[in-house]
């Protein structure tokens, strides 16, 4: 019987491109394990930070420093986790407002179940100890003093 | 401004075709909204589609399903990577404009290959939030329990939003969920699936599709006893970061309604397209919607929420209200985005 014939296809993105200079900073900020927040014309920050102003559109660049601490303003709990998620065991999902920032973010809750979370609760953010300037570099968000 | 009216619609909804290709699907359907006109595709001036090659997992999908519309002799065609309703949008523009007087919209969604829940998470921006692939009911649970905290809306609301979906899905042969007994205790019973959300609150995903037949002027009026004329036709859109937004708030939905003309007269029904019970209360206050207006008869997006076609199958819903006389003044919503960030709105009459 003939063999059969085979062919690999290897799926590629033959392409890099730039995260700029706002979403670069932020994302390079995480790998030396701090993050950047960016101020608004009416002196509010933004965390994440934007480009650009999302209502008068006006290009933003005084990049600041936030965090690590913050406020819970929203969560759920995620059980089981989602396959392709950073997180291999249930978790919470949340917004974070950072301190210094005027605007939360979505990041991952690091607790054993939701009866440890709540609205306006204190958490700070746990690194991962290799980093590599990616959002998944801040493993996610503790309550304040469980790493102590 | 010329008139254009929805003069035909068809379309079939159901919990998977794991069968049956997108060209199988449109088939039938392009046949009925064009035959129950009595047309051809050589009677249709401009075809514009709406899909996902991203659902399809295939670059160019859609031209695939050009099959179904019949393109030899050649045709003029336009396609939106969009929930159907922009397409039909597209396509009044093209009316607008003049040379044609007819136009054939059409759009479908199968998502029951995958989790739709988490191929969502594809839609958010590729740095801050895709990369922790936070599915669709989570990120919609972070906006639910805003909106309990801050009082902008109550369980019970929550509860009687997702039991007017499944008593009105009762009387919709194409809803994929539907239920006659269901009362608010019954959906506040149920065990959350994205805390505080439960199962009730969030859209059931369908497989389908939609096509519609517009037409302009004396056209519309010879092919449909009671065209539902488009009065007004907007589309607006949101900043997608969450924490840029009120979560309790849709800007763009009001805007659109505005520039539509929605609070203009009274509005007999209203369809809207909210893949969540919260954000179905949303779109009610965006959207100026009194107790004189019928929400969602047919029990809405949430009785069968069909990626890529809830919209102009909301749309296909209002207007046959106005095709079997049921109403006079009516509105067809559709949405896309993380929390409504994008949203259509269109204001149909009948004479």
């Amino acid at each position: 019987m003939a063999e059969r014939l085979r062919a690999d296809l290897v799926l590629e993105y033959p392409f890099t491109r730039t995260t700029g200079p706002v979403i670069g900073a932020f994302l390079t900020g995480l790998r030396e394990g701090i993050i950047l927040g960016i101020r608004r014309p009416d002196e509010t920050v933004l965390c994440p930070p934007t480009e650009y102003d999302p209502e008068s559109s006006v290009p933003l660049t005084d990049l600041v420093e936030v965090g690590p601490g913050g406020e819970l303003m929203s969560w759920t709990w995620v059980d089981p986790p989602r396959a392709q998620s950073p997180w291999d065991q249930p978790h919470g999902l949340g917004l974070i407002r950072l301190d210094g920032a005027d605007t939360p973010m979505v990041h991952g809750l690091l607790v054993d179940g939701p009866d440890q979370l709540s609205v306006g609760m204190r958490v700070t953010a746990r690194w991962r100890p290799e980093r590599e300037g990616h959002i998944a570099d801040l493993e996610g968000f503790v309550p304040e003093g469980a790493d102590q | 401004m010329r008139d254009i009216a929805v003069v035909s619609v068809a379309q079939h909804q159901e919990k998977a075709l794991t069968h049956t290709t997108e060209v199988e699907l449109m088939v039938p359907i392009i046949n009925e909204a064009r035959g129950a006109v009595g047309l051809t595709q050589d009677d249709i001036g401009f075809t514009c589609s709406g899909s996902s090659d991203f659902l399809a997992g295939q670059a160019f999908s859609f031209v695939h399903t050009l099959d179904a519309v019949g393109a030899v002799p050649p045709i003029s065609e336009s396609h939106v990577e969009m929930d159907g309703a922009w397409a039909l949008y597209e396509a009044w523009v093209k009316l607008q404009i003049g040379g044609v007087d007819t136009a054939l919209v059409y759009s479908y969604g199968k998502s029951s290959p995958g989790s739709l829940r988490d191929v969502l998470s594809t839609q958010l921006d590729p740095y801050y939030l895709g990369p922790l692939w936070p599915d669709a009911f989570s990120m919609a649970a972070l906006q639910a329990r805003i909106m309990l905290e801050s009082g902008a809306v109550s369980e019970q609301r929550l509860a009687e939003i997702a039991v007017r979906s499944l008593n009105g899905a009762a009387g919709n042969p194409l809803a994929v969920r539907s239920s006659a007994e269901a009362t608010v205790e019954s959906a506040l019973a149920e065990a959350p699936i994205a805390d505080p959300l439960r199962p009730s609150d969030c859209a059931a995903s369908a497989d389908g599709g939609v096509a519609v037949v517009l037409a302009a002027g004396d056209r519309a009026r010879e092919l449909c006893e009671r065209p539902a004329w488009i009065k007004g036709i907007d589309h607006r859109i949101d900043p997608h970061q969450p924490g840029v937004r009120d979560l309790t708030r849709a800007p763009s939905a009001e805007m659109a309604a505005a520039q539509a003309g929605a609070s203009a007269d009274r509005l007999d029904a209203a369809e809207l397209a909210a893949p969540f019970t919260t954000q179905e209360h949303i779109l009610e206050l965006e959207l100026g919607l009194g107790n004189g207006t019928a929400v969602n008869t047919s029990g809405g997006a949430l009785a069968g929420h069909t990626m890529m076609a809830a919209g102009l199958m909301r749309i296909a819903d209002a207007a046959c209200q106005i095709h079997d006389e049921q109403a006079d003044r009516v509105l067809g919503h559709a949405a896309s985005g993380l929390y409504l960030q994008q949203n259509l709105v269109c204001v149909m009459e009948g004479e």
